[in-house]
């Protein structure tokens, strides 16, 4: 009886969204106060039964009920409790119900912190997300039903796909989700915006801790994507160009651009059009990224099986919310007056060079990623576009975004003396360019010029962010940065550290893969490795062979590593579980491909120099977006008086012509 | 200030995009096309396994549907799709094996302890006919049509639920066809 009762909640969840997405809207245009304030207890009502539903849910995955299909489609008695916990959204249905969840505790959020917006306002924005709750709850109920019964019931469960049973991929798809659906914030924001057909700055401040929030968690969850693809598929690179990386990588481009341009939409009121516009594309990214991948409709091997009824749900649901969205702004966007001009060099042309470049590099990646659909549509046949395509054209604008950020973060409002500014910063640009030339050269020997323009570019960015905060730091009777300024030098710095992580790792990596029998030494990099002993060990659903290598430099002791090969007892593909010495400048990587027959296996030894700096740079991003949400003026509660009034609801008379 | 138009682009461009969106989702996306597909099979002759002195040939295969399944002792995909291969066996479809990189004593001593699905197995030790085949790793699994066609190349191994989506529709097909 139990899934019966989530199923029952998720109904009443579809309903509560319904109203929480039609009564407040309505009521904002009828100029109906009791409708408007059905908003907030909706969304409360909303977030209830969606929890329920997912209680219920991870119940039915704890008391291994496989008369329900899904939890015997994605479970197994004999699977780790942990795991049965993830196994909720291992599959399609399940990962529905989570992005629910979030948008859920969003709204919430949301709902909680609007008492100092216009009742208008704010119950425009939670009837979006409402629309939106909606229509994924429905998509979830009519063709995704996680509660669907399997009758007979199986004894034990098919399991989790072994590719997830890991430690990142447990908190990986939850802050993916967090971020993706966080999007859905600015995007209500925008529209609601739109509706109005007034946006000022006191919408800028009221959008921007959001947009950061969502981005923090996109950051996190692409991260450590990255950190389980590079040890658990067990071909040592961090980062593939598949479309699912796409996916969420897109959206996190869009985000970062939005939170620049909404930086000058705050502070000069100007670049409105354009900032509603980057929000709109950042949702219907993120939408784009939940649901098209796993609709099937980019080839993948992260992609669930393909369905074409839930394909067109997702284009309809697709079409309605950005379609409907992008109609919208064609329509008002003409009425959000900008209040005033910028000039050529100020930090507001930075920024808009920022945004400018990043909507290039996601175009391009956008490009890319649907390419073979645009080529399987004249019917030639499937083709991919690879790895050095897409190398290419990120790199082709970041290197002048790279170079303008060193410039930009000194950069000041509205007019500044771009003579001066470059003054100033000549002696880092010269600095990093002369670390750039020396430091490839005595750590690893050799050069190139490509290395040297990255590294250049991630230690101009790195050096540029840290001397106004140490310079500060260092004069007792300087003014203290703000959290929001501190932040944005931080979050510049994590971008600078993963700049040459990135580069360092690309240029000198060494990557070999070696046939060899148990006793038998070689050299990789430097170190001298030993295969020393191979043996079976035994997991709680899984079986492995698991090597044994020693590592030794100068012939002192490294490390000892044991890479394990394993075969999951109910779906047995074989797992790569690569182990890695895990130094603060260096990597060591051991992976077991396959045996070879006669007591050979070939091995994968990977030497990766500063690969850590790619993870560490992201956490230091974070840092610097949890450092920027905490400011001060986006905890005071009172409205902020420069700039126009707030948001009344009319459509402004001033724009209109 | 801005002509209006401008304002329409992003919806145009969406509006251009969805066409392209439509036409994805009726593809597969595990379906990767060989171009070995729909060309006659390259021929070869090669030892028997089990009986050095005799030799199995394509022209074996000629005359019915069957399989030609490429395994190897070393590998986990051919172990897990072995209780597949005999059950096919059993039902009365030709399997032919192509041991492929291994060595005489293993594979025999894996046909004697697992049981054997194929009407004749042909040793590749040299990899040539592999070559011919396009196999890149094992388990690789061809269906030839009478005329020695191939019908499916399928990478990795085979089950039920594979058998019957891929390679049912393709005998089907081609029986219908000609």
């Amino acid at each position: 009886m139990i899934p019966e009762y989530g199923q029952l909640a998720l109904v009443l969840a579809v309903c509560l969204a319904l109203c929480q997405g039609v009564l407040p809207l309505a009521g904002s245009f009828a100029g109906r106060r009791d409708w408007m304030q059905m908003a907030r207890p909706a969304a409360v009502g909303q977030f209830v039964f969606v929890a329920i539903a997912y209680a219920v849910l991870t119940a039915a995955f704890l008391q291994d009920d496989f008369s329900v299909l899904y939890v015997a489609n994605n479970s197994n008695t004999a699977l780790p409790i942990q795991y049965k916990f993830a196994a909720v959204w291992g599959g399609h249905e399940g990962s529905l119900l989570l992005w629910s969840l979030m948008l859920a505790l969003w709204t919430l959020a949301v709902a909680l912190r609007s008492q100092d917006q216009p009742l208008e306002f704010s119950s425009r924005v939670i009837g979006v997300l409402g629309i939106v709750s909606a229509g994924v709850l429905l998509f979830t109920v009519l063709t995704s039903n996680p509660f669907d019964r399997l009758l007979p019931a199986v004894i034990d469960g098919a399991d989790l796909n072994p590719l997830l049973q890991d430690p990142a991929m447990v908190a990986h798809p939850p802050l993916l989700y967090i971020g993706y659906v966080g999007m859905a914030v600015p995007f209500a924001f925008a529209v609601a915006a739109l509706l109005a057909g007034k946006l000022d700055r006191n919408w800028a401040r009221w959008t921007r801790p959001w947009t950061v929030g969502a981005w923090f968690f996109l950051t996190a969850g692409i991260a450590l994507g990255s950190w389980w693809a590079y040890y658990e598929l067990g071909w040592g690179g961090w980062w593939f160009w598949d479309p699912v990386e796409n996916a969420s990588f897109m959206p996190w481009l869009m985000a970062t651009a939005l939170i620049h341009s909404l930086a000058v939409t705050e502070r000069r009121g100007i670049f409105k059009s354009w900032t509603v516009l980057l929000a709109i594309a950042a949702f219907s990214l993120s939408l784009l990224g939940t649901f098209l991948v796993r609709s099937g409709v980019l080839i993948s091997v992260h992609a669930f099986t393909s369905d074409p009824d839930r394909g067109l749900f997702i284009l309809g649901l697709l079409a309605l919310i950005s379609g409907g969205s992008l109609v919208l702004y064609a329509l008002r966007a003409p009425s959000l007056e900008a209040e005033g001009g910028f000039r050529l060099v100020s930090r507001e042309a930075f920024l808009l060079a920022n945004n400018l470049l990043l909507v290039i590099a996601t175009a391009l990646i956008l490009f890319g990623t649907l390419y073979p659909l645009f080529h399987n549509s004249s019917g030639a046949g499937d083709l991919s576009v690879g790895e050095p395509f897409f190398n290419f054209v990120f790199l082709l604008p970041m290197l002048p975004l790279s170079f303008l950020l060193g410039l930009g973060m000194h950069a000041a409002w509205q007019k500044m003396d771009g003579g001066a500014l470059w003054k100033n910063l000549r002696w880092i640009a010269l600095l990093a360019v002369l670390l750039a030339v020396v430091y490839p050269l005595l750590a690893y020997g050799s050069t190139s010029l490509l290395t040297i323009i990255g590294v250049s570019a991630g230690i101009w960015v790195t050096l540029s962010s840290l001397i106004e905060p140490v310079s500060r730091m260092l004069d007792s009777r300087a003014v203290r940065l703000t959290r929001a300024q501190l932040g944005m030098f931080v979050a510049h710095l994590g971008v600078g550290l993963f700049i040459v992580g990135a580069t360092v790792t690309s240029a000198f990596s060494i990557e070999t893969d070696y046939a060899v029998r148990i006793g038998q030494q070689w050299q990789v990099a430097g170190y001298d490795i030993e295969f020393r002993d191979m043996r079976v060990v035994n997991g709680p659903n899984y079986t492995a062979d698991e090597g044994e290598f020693e590592v030794r430099k100068d012939g002192e002791f490294v490390a000892t590593l044991r890479p394990q090969k394993r075969l999951y007892r109910v779906r047995p593909d074989p797992m790569t579980e690569a182990d890695i010495d895990d130094k603060l400048v260096r990597h060591m990587f051991i992976a077991l491909g396959e045996p070879l027959g006669n007591g050979e296996w070939s091995v994968r030894v990977q030497y990766r120099p500063m690969i850590n700096l790619i993870w560490y740079g992201c956490a230091v991003m974070m840092l610097g977006g949890l450092l920027a949400i905490t400011d001060r003026r986006y905890r005071q509660r009172k409205t902020v008086k420069q700039g126009v009034d707030a948001p009344t609801g009319k459509p402004a008379q001033e724009g209109a012509h | 200030m801005r002509q209006k138009w401008f304002y329409m682009i992003p919806v145009a461009l969406f509006i251009a995009a969805t066409p392209f969106l439509m036409r994805g989702l009726q593809l597969n996306p595990t379906h990767i096309e060989s171009p070995l597909v729909g060309k006659q099979a390259s021929p070869f002759v090669l030892p028997n396994l089990q009986n050095p002195t005799a030799t199995v040939s394509l022209q074996d295969m000629a005359g019915e549907y069957a399989l030609l399944n490429v395994w190897a002792t070393w590998c986990v995909g051919c172990r897990q799709e072995h209780d597949f291969l005999l059950q096919l066996a059993r039902s009365g479809m030709p399997i032919y094996g192509l041991n492929w990189d291994d060595n005489r004593a293993d594979a025999l001593h894996w046909l004697e302890t697992l049981g054997d699905p194929y009407v004749a197995t042909a040793e590749d030790q040299v990899g040539n006919v592999a070559i011919d085949y396009g196999v890149f790793a094992a388990p690789e699994t061809f269906l030839l049509a009478p005329d020695l066609t191939i019908l499916v190349k399928w990478f990795g191994p085979l089950n039920t639920r594979i058998w019957e989506e891929e390679f049912l529709p393709a005998i089907e097909e081609h029986r219908n066809r000609g």
